[in-house]
């Protein structure tokens, strides 16, 4: 079918990056994320179900640099995608979307999704006593 | 006048019935992921460096137990959604997308029930 050689509408390619567009791409990637972390959940549940050993082998994955840096980055998609869809759900009532206000908007989900994760980071660590 | 396309009426395709089915679930599990998923956060960053017993303990706990499996149900129901616009929106062979859809659905139920299984077990010792 001729109509398959289309060029499909939009070309991300000739626009310049701005905070909402890269702010709507970053919500679905980071739930794109968020649904492969949900197998570290699973995973995590099942082996508390299973036994100590098998506990003990994710919970040293989860204590090594590659486990630490998937969850660090899990716990910002977590908190960016809850920030930002709390906007998307303020924006199907009708709030917000002004030119301005989506823009105040956005960089309040940034800031909001950033302070979030450190917070949480830092009272993970304060009560294992490390800090 | 008719609402539909030109495509759609020979296709033959009409409305499902099914209107806002779809994106309504989208939002209301969103709704209750806000406060589950807080509430979560909030208690692994509180128990982080915790040993086995004490998560089994915690998991065990019947509220704990509820709320994990009411996170699960809406984790799995919103993820699925999602990644079904997603596949809709890239993927353009149809028995492809079709194939990838069902396969996402497939595993959001799969991982579901062995999640709330486990919690299941913990709780009930």
């Amino acid at each position: 079918m001729a109509s398959q050689n289309r060029p499909l509408s939009p070309h991300l390619q000739v626009y310049k990056p701005q905070l909402t567009s890269v702010m709507s791409i970053m919500h679905r990637a980071t739930g794109i994320a968020l649904a492969v972390g949900t197998l570290l959940l699973v995973f995590w549940l099942i082996a508390a179900a299973t036994g100590e050993r098998t506990f003990g082998d994710i919970q040293a994955f989860n204590a090594s640099l590659i486990g630490k840096l998937l969850l660090f980055g899990w716990s910002f998609a977590l908190f960016y995608h809850l920030c930002n869809g709390i906007r998307h759900l303020f924006w199907d009532a009708g709030k917000g979307f002004g030119l301005e206000a989506a823009y105040r908007n956005g960089r309040l989900v940034v800031v909001a999704s950033i302070a979030l994760t450190v917070l949480s980071w830092v009272w993970g660590y304060a009560s294992m006593g490390a800090l | 006048m008719s609402l539909r396309s030109p495509l759609g009426k020979v296709r033959g395709l009409g409305s499902a019935k099914e209107g806002v089915i779809h994106w309504w679930a989208q939002r209301m599990t969103a709704v209750a992921l806000i406060p589950l998923l807080i509430w979560f956060v909030a208690s692994i960053a509180a128990m982080a460096g915790a040993d086995y017993g004490a998560f089994r303990e915690w998991i065990a706990t019947p509220v704990v137990s509820v709320l994990l499996v009411l996170m699960t149900i809406a984790v799995f129901h919103h993820a699925q959604l999602g990644l079904q616009v997603v596949l809709e929106d890239y993927v353009h062979t149809e028995w492809l997308k079709i194939a990838a859809i069902a396969l996402v659905k497939f595993a959001a139920i799969g991982l579901a029930i062995a999640s709330i299984f486990s919690i299941v077990k913990i709780a009930l010792g």
